[in-house]
């Protein structure tokens, strides 16, 4: 059952998709995203990695493919089928990505393979993973300084090391502007189902906020969403993820901890059309602006100028290397 | 002690608000079994009632419009499996997870080609959203010790379809052993052949039962997509009508012990929230995984040891055929 709904899935996709003709030009450029569960409009992890592609699109005129990988057995699939059916370079977006990718791109020695979010050594593969803990410092600073209770809650998506990368950073800036702040911590669930449960997420909020946390980092994909309206319906704030989430609820997110996702899309869709394209893995964090905290209109009012010019001081020194952020796993 | 007895309130708030999709779902099922009808399509009805409700009141801005989508969408899919199952004496199961797949499908496809945002629908802002009800006096009850805590953190500000469900739950027990109907539908559920040499149509009933059970569906789905959440997302039942359905094999098909299986199954992720990461006494901080299967532990413990034989409805997953 699952392989004909994967197949009808696949049908449908290589039907919406442009340029889907299997007979490819061997010359022609084509990039390729497959995305991860919580799809391509979670506004956040995913989004960012659409609105990356997006930008080359609008730039240079090339379409790209896209797979929305919706359980588990798509995942190789549809990354088999898109380097068969001719994909230049195929952006995996997501770690859980990685045993695919690592399958397909041995198979597919000429295609060259984005990897985000884990880490991947293969001569046709690039991976990038970003320091989470660096910019989850900085919001965890933020969320210290607007709390009046004290008290800053944290909801994760799928309880994996990096998304305990998110939370171990959040907890030091915390206790680095209150050295008696508590933060409370829940995890959606153990499988990638949890990035897409927006209802679990808001009853997860909830009970938070029931223990006197009245700002909450969700750093959940989609399920983050539930976690956001959650903290408008109770009248406290939320903090966003991946993508630059203040607009969903406008002057009712705090800031968000933004994963330049959609950069490294970008980039490496540029660097393979260009030809400068390099395999390897890459580690970027506050100093390479693959992480940070987002300031705009819709949460100026929520920033106060101390607020700002505390957390512009730590982001100097942490890129100084004066202050040290620690990860989850050294 | 205040502060105890507070977290002791909001983790009762919690369950009912969990709770409130399953009861309805598991009333829904209710209604379908015991007229003889297996329904294991609630999850897909339940996602349909889901997606068209967060649709309609997307695109109108009316949550109300919204529900009532909703309902249709899930009475629909009732009528497709009742013309399957009843009029065509097809297998019940098969009918019923033919929906499933095709709603699991169906839905994002749609919010796909309706609204480009994915499988979902937009965030609904909060007036298209089923509203929460104020009750009065509560300012004057809250000084009241014990009293005024409970009115304001349990019956203040629940949402509308938490009393729709409540009146649900009273009036399903009112219906099944106070009325004629109930009688005929428990009857038919039992012995169809009975009810037909009285001279009383066993399709019509049938009919009469799964159409109850889409319009409970339908609020169930409303529920998650306008009134608990904020919007569709795929797959966004996350096996709640599956849940709903052991609750009913749970309380042996009756209503009170099928809304008490609910609750415990909503308690127990009530629980599971709030234990996370806290430490215990004695064991410590218990790792994630371990609380997360706590409810699964909890069923299989309560099934094995404590629930003893439960008895189906006898004619239950039988079609009728008249003569053999």
């Amino acid at each position: 059952m699952k392989r004909i709904l994967a197949v009808l899935t696949l049908s449908v996709a290589a039907g919406a998709a442009p340029l889907a003709t299997p007979a490819q030009a061997a010359d022609e450029f084509v990039p390729a995203v497959v995305f991860d569960q919580g799809g391509k409009f979670d506004k956040s992890f995913n989004e960012a990695a659409y609105n990356g592609a997006e930008r080359f699109k609008k730039e240079t005129g090339i379409n790209y493919r896209e797979f929305e990988i919706t359980n588990e057995s798509q995942r190789e699939q549809a990354m088999r089928n898109m380097a068969r059916r001719g994909a230049s370079v195929i952006a995996a977006v997501g770690f859980s990505q990685t045993a695919a990718a690592d399958k397909v791109s041995r198979e597919f020695p000429n295609t060259k393979f984005c990897l985000i979010d884990d880490k991947l050594e293969l001569p046709n593969v690039q991976s990038v993973t970003f320091k989470e803990q660096e910019g989850s410092f900085l919001v965890g600073m933020l969320a210290a300084m607007a709390s009046k209770t004290g008290k800053v809650g944290f909801v994760g998506g799928m309880d994996i090391p990096l998304i305990r990368n998110f939370l171990t950073g959040y907890e030091q800036g915390v206790k680095q502007v209150k050295a008696d702040g508590e933060v409370i911590t829940n995890m959606t669930g153990t499988t990638p189902a949890a990035w897409n449960d927006p209802t679990r997420g808001a009853e997860l909020a909830k009970s938070q906020f029931g223990r006197g946390a009245d700002i909450v980092f969700a750093a959940a994909g989609a399920t983050g969403l539930g976690v956001l309206q959650a903290a408008v319906d109770a009248g406290k704030l939320g903090i966003g993820v991946d993508s630059n989430q203040n607009w969903v609820h406008p002057g009712k997110v705090l800031t968000s901890m933004v994963k330049r996702v959609d950069v490294t899309v970008y980039d490496c869709m540029k660097s393979a059309k260009e030809g400068s394209w390099k395999a390897g893995h890459r580690v970027v964090g506050l100093k390479e602006e693959g992480v940070g905290y987002a300031l705009d209109e819709n949460n100026r009012k929520l920033v106060t100028p101390d607020m700002e010019k505390a957390v512009e001081e730590a982001k100097q020194k942490i890129i100084a290397g004066q202050l040290q952020v620690k990860p989850y796993q050294p | 002690m205040d502060e105890v007895f507070l977290a002791i309130l909001l983790l009762v708030d919690a369950t009912i608000r969990v709770a409130t999709p399953l009861v309805l779902a598991a009333f829904a099922a209710l209604y379908g079994e015991r007229a003889g009808v297996v329904d294991i399509g609630l999850e897909g009805k339940m996602l349909a009632g889901a997606f068209f409700a967060a649709a309609v009141a997307s695109s109108t801005g009316n949550p109300w419009l919204g529900l009532l989508a909703g309902i249709a969408a899930s009475v629909a899919l009732s009528l497709v499996h009742g013309f399957a199952c009843i009029t065509h004496n097809g297998n019940q199961v098969v009918s019923g997870m033919a929906i499933n797949i095709l709603v699991a499908g169906l839905a994002p496809t749609l919010a796909y080609a309706w609204f480009h945002q994915g499988g979902q629908t937009p965030l609904l802002p909060s007036s298209a959203r089923l509203p929460q009800v104020h009750l009065p006096g509560v300012e004057v009850l809250s000084p009241i010790p014990v009293i005024g805590p409970i009115y304001r953190e349990i019956f203040d500000d629940a949402n509308v379809l938490i009393w729709l469900t409540v009146l649900v739950v009273i009036a399903t027990h009112w219906v099944l052993t106070r009325t004629r109907f109930g009688l005929r539908l428990r009857a038919v559920g039992e012995s169809p052949a009975a009810v037909d040499t009285a001279g009383i149509s066993v399709t019509k009933l049938r009919y009469q039962a799964v159409i109850i059970t889409g319009v409970l569906t339908g609020v169930a789905g409303a529920y998650l997509s306008t009134a608990h959440g904020a919007g569709f997302v795929r797959d966004m039942t996350a096996g709640k009508g599956y849940l709903a359905l052991a609750a009913l094999i749970f309380g042996k098909w009756r209503p009170w012990p099928t809304l008490f299986a609910c609750l415990l199954f909503a308690f127990t992720d009530a629980v599971q929230v709030r234990l996370q990461g806290v430490p215990l006494p004695v064991v410590g901080v218990i790792p994630v995984q371990f609380i997360q299967m706590l409810p699964y532990v909890l069923t299989v413990l309560l099934l094995a040891g404590f629930v003893g034989k439960a008895v189906a409805p006898k004619a239950s997953g039988i079609p009728y055929v008249k003569e053999r």
